[in-house]
């Protein structure tokens, strides 16, 4: 045995160093949250639940441009477009997102040109059935008349970036 | 042939070339709006910039210089051309920023984005950001008709549509007021274009301006698949793209044959697809206590295996449709002689040449390519601009080329080019025939074009009109005898041999009341059975036939088959499936072997390419797609002469818009009709 591995044995330097790791860790402050009522600070660009936004007027934003659906790598979107009956202006008539197929990369939010369809910072919506995360145009619409505070802010605070 | 040097590679080039044709011909592509093959010259985009030497010491419109203008080198080299020097990149960079100050920003909610010559050209020889600050300029929209719908801001003023309306419509709607920053394209006041072709403005604009109305952001180019078609709403028989999302055909657009239709589509071939949802039959439908009700495919086939097994062999009859394809007319013919039946006859109109004509008796010989050979034409009872509005433009390029003249007899109609008028009835023909007149102008051209409708030949003198006319259409090798059908199944039907056997009955007469027992119709809306028969009617739409039906057998459109169809000319075309029938519908050969086999006399093919096998061994040149049996022209000088009548040519068409039953099922179609027949009647007035 070579000396130096000898010294180290015999004067139990392993065992010290663990248990002084433990000592500092227990000094330190916990990072383990209680999580339903403690939670995580999170980044603007976090990538949640989706979101269908409005103009501060309450006209929808989304114009069936159908660019997210084009780059939506999973396919988890499909859209129906029409001219609206009052305006003739371009617009959907089926926004569906199956959540099921989503795979949170953002490309939808990154290629939508009027910001209408974003990932918002929701993470929280389990379902018991598969059903319900099959989410149409009037739910991705109440999801961001919900979230639109926190997406608006969120935006904003990620836009010197972008 | 002059040489030139693009980009370093030297080309032998015919010396009128344009130097953008000359540039595609060493393989350089060059960017471009306002150019356009089968287009006059503008030269106001600018898009297509080159750096000459031997010409002028700026950028040149390559599409407006032709190879001769450009002067040798000092030692007799060639002209040289640069097509990606910094010059031209700049020059470019120009043209675009200068395209793009007015241009909207509003690809995403633009019809065009994704298939857009601004879009792509921007992308692939634009500046990557804009410098223009300064509000922009704005256009109102115009009203320019049912199919078109404008978005004028988006207009680069290229004039593609001007120029197509003016030279290949020959109706000159379309126009641009004002200059510079206002200049507008519009038609005259905002009234509804007239031309038959109007819809391919669409496919001609290079952005967004002029986009196809019916389709208004129902889909995105990306999204449809396509399918390589044949039109059937004339006898012509366009090629055409079936464009469909998901399960519906959504648009169709015309598919480049330069023997045919070269690029351009009638708007009934175009804008009848709304009529393939609507008005569809979906399930077999049987008729009890005067009432049609839904019905099973075995309710359906038994009621008809009752009334058959009854029948008498010659008091079956099976008529043919309009728009039936080769294969289902073969099924019912095959049917037809296993049960014995000899009313057989696919000529709703009561057209008169059958194959016992000799098959040059119903084509048109000259081909639609040897219009731009023929040297006279004369029309006879026959109004191209609405029997085959493609073909009339072909004839109207024919007459801009110079030294071709046209004689009508029949019908006086606006053809969009100067004819002469001879006269309503065959005693002009006759005049004709004798070398008077215009006839004078046919002996001396070496290749005449005699067009013969179905306005002649569905009369009962229609053999003889064909006999007169044959007599001035043939001269050595050229063959200009022209039969122009309206049906895209005919020419099919009659080589294969659709036609009354002996001691048959024509269509005409299997309609009369007490003629038939059980009559078939394959998709036959064109006329009506007279009470008495027990009616089967095999077909896609709730149309004429289907009223009068006692059986009904839901069919497979054109778009949702496989098929050969045989053009006017002789062509054979085979379209592909774009899609499914709706509901239990099935394609119409399938339903003859279905029921054959509850008749007890089953039919011998299990498969499509059974049934194609078959029918090739009995139609050899059906086999030859894409190719015209030539037929031979000895069979006209043995047409029979007979006694010709005096009654005036009748155009059969009097509504251009409505004239087989999918376009009479269109919303688009109807509102056209109504629109064109406004038109007439504020002309009459």
């Amino acid at each position: 045995m070579p000396i130096a591995a000898a010294i180290k044995s015999l004067f139990l330097k392993e065992f010290f160093g663990a248990f002084f790791l433990a000592f500092r860790y227990m000094l330190k402050p916990k990072p383990t949250i209680n999580y339903p009522h403690e939670k995580n600070p999170q980044s603007p660009r976090y990538r949640g639940e989706h979101a269908l936004r409005r103009y501060p007027n309450g006209e929808e934003r989304c114009i069936a441009c159908k660019l997210c659906e084009a780059i939506c790598p999973a396919q988890a979107i499909t859209i129906e477009a029409e001219p609206r009956g009052n305006d003739g202006t371009r617009r959907t008539t089926r926004y569906d997102i199956d959540m099921t197929k989503c795979i949170y990369c953002g490309f939808c939010q990154e290629a939508c040109p009027v910001d209408a369809i974003v990932e918002g910072p929701n993470a929280e919506f389990a379902t018991e059935t598969r059903e319900e995360l099959f989410y149409d145009k009037q739910r991705l619409l109440d999801n961001g008349a919900i979230w639109e505070r926190e997406i608006a802010r969120n935006l904003a605070a990620d836009a010197p970036y972008r | 042939m002059a040489k030139i040097i693009v980009d370093g590679i030297e080309v032998d080039v015919p010396p009128e070339y344009t130097l953008l044709q000359a540039a595609e011909t060493a393989g350089k592509e060059i960017p471009r709006f306002c150019f356009h093959e089968r287009l006059s010259v503008a030269g106001n985009c600018r898009m297509c910039l080159v750096e000459v030497k031997g010409g002028p010491p700026k950028p040149t419109a390559s599409c407006a210089m032709s190879v001769k203008d450009l002067r040798p080198g000092p030692n007799g080299e060639p002209p040289v051309m640069f097509t990606n020097s910094p010059m031209v990149k700049k020059a470019r960079e120009g043209v675009m920023e200068f395209l793009l100050i007015n241009h909207p920003l509003d690809c995403p909610i633009c019809d065009q984005g994704g298939e857009c010559d601004l879009q792509d050209q921007a992308l692939a020889f634009g500046r990557d950001r804009s410098r223009y600050t300064e509000n922009k300029n704005a256009v109102e929209n115009k009203y320019i008709g049912p199919l078109v719908k404008t978005e004028m801001t988006r207009c680069i003023q290229c004039t593609r549509c001007v120029r197509f309306t003016a030279e290949i419509c020959g109706t000159s709607d379309m126009g641009n007021i004002n200059r510079g920053e206002e200049s507008e394209i519009t038609t005259y006041l905002q009234s509804a274009m007239r031309s038959e072709l109007q819809g391919n403005v669409t496919d001609l604009c290079p952005v967004g301006a002029l986009l196809p109305r019916p389709q208004n952001f129902r889909a995105r180019p990306w999204e449809y698949s396509k399918t390589p078609g044949v039109d059937i709403s004339d006898a012509l028989g366009a090629n055409i793209r079936i464009d469909t999302r998901g399960r519906e055909v959504v648009r169709i657009l015309p598919r480049l044959n330069e023997a045919v239709n070269e690029e351009w589509i009638s708007d009934k071939a175009r804008q009848s697809v709304d009529g393939l949802k609507l008005q569809r039959l979906d399930r077999p439908y049987l008729r009890e206590n005067g009432k049609l009700r839904p019905a099973s495919w075995a309710e359906a086939f038994d009621a008809i295996a009752a009334k058959a097994k009854t029948a008498a062999p010659e008091k079956i009859g099976f008529i043919g449709g309009d728009l039936s394809s080769v294969e289902d007319l073969f099924a019912a013919k095959v049917l037809a002689e296993k049960l014995g039946a000899k009313n057989l006859d696919a000529r709703q109109d009561g057209f008169k040449l059958d194959p016992s004509h000799g098959r040059a008796a119903y084509l048109f010989n000259a081909t639609v390519e040897g219009i731009d050979q023929a040297d006279a034409l004369l029309i006879i009872g026959s109004n191209p601009r609405w029997e085959s509005p493609v073909l009339n433009a072909r004839i109207r390029r024919r007459w801009r080329a110079g030294d071709f003249p046209i004689a009508v007899i029949g019908e006086k109609h606006d053809l969009t080019y100067p004819t002469e008028h001879l006269g309503f009835d065959p005693a002009a023909l006759q005049a004709v025939a004798r070398g008077e007149g215009f006839g004078a102008v046919l002996a001396k051209a070496e290749r005449p074009l005699i067009l013969i409708g179905a306005g002649a030949l569905a009369r009962e003198d229609g053999v003889a009109l064909a006999a007169l006319a044959a007599k001035l259409a043939v001269k050595g090798d050229w063959n200009g005898f022209a039969v122009l059908h309206n049906a895209a199944s005919r020419v099919g039907a009659l080589d294969l041999g659709f036609v009354p056997g002996e001691g048959g009955l024509t269509a005409e007469a299997m309609t009369k009341a007490g003629a038939l027992d059980l009559a078939f119709l394959v998709g036959a809306d064109e006329l009506t059975v007279q009470p008495g028969a027990f009616v089967v009617y095999i077909g896609t739409h709730g149309d004429r036939g289907a009223h009068r039906a006692d059986v009904i057998l839901p069919g497979a459109a054109y778009t949702e088959k496989s098929g050969l169809y045989v053009n006017t000319e002789g062509r054979v075309q085979m379209t592909d499936r774009a899609g499914f029938p709706p509901g239990d519908a099935r394609e119409d050969w399938a339903i003859f072997r279905a029921l054959s086999a509850v008749l007890g006399k089953t039919l011998p093919f299990d498969s499509l390419a059974q049934l194609r096998a078959l029918l090739f061994k009995a139609v050899p040149h059906f086999a030859r797609i894409d190719q015209i049996e030539k037929a031979d022209a000895g069979a006209l000088s043995k047409l029979p002469a007979g006694e010709i009548g005096g009654a005036a040519f009748v155009s059969p068409i009097s509504d251009f818009y409505l004239t087989n039953p999918i376009a009479r099922a269109s919303k688009v179609m109807a509102e056209c009709s109504a629109l064109a027949k406004g038109a007439l009647k504020q002309a009459a007035e």
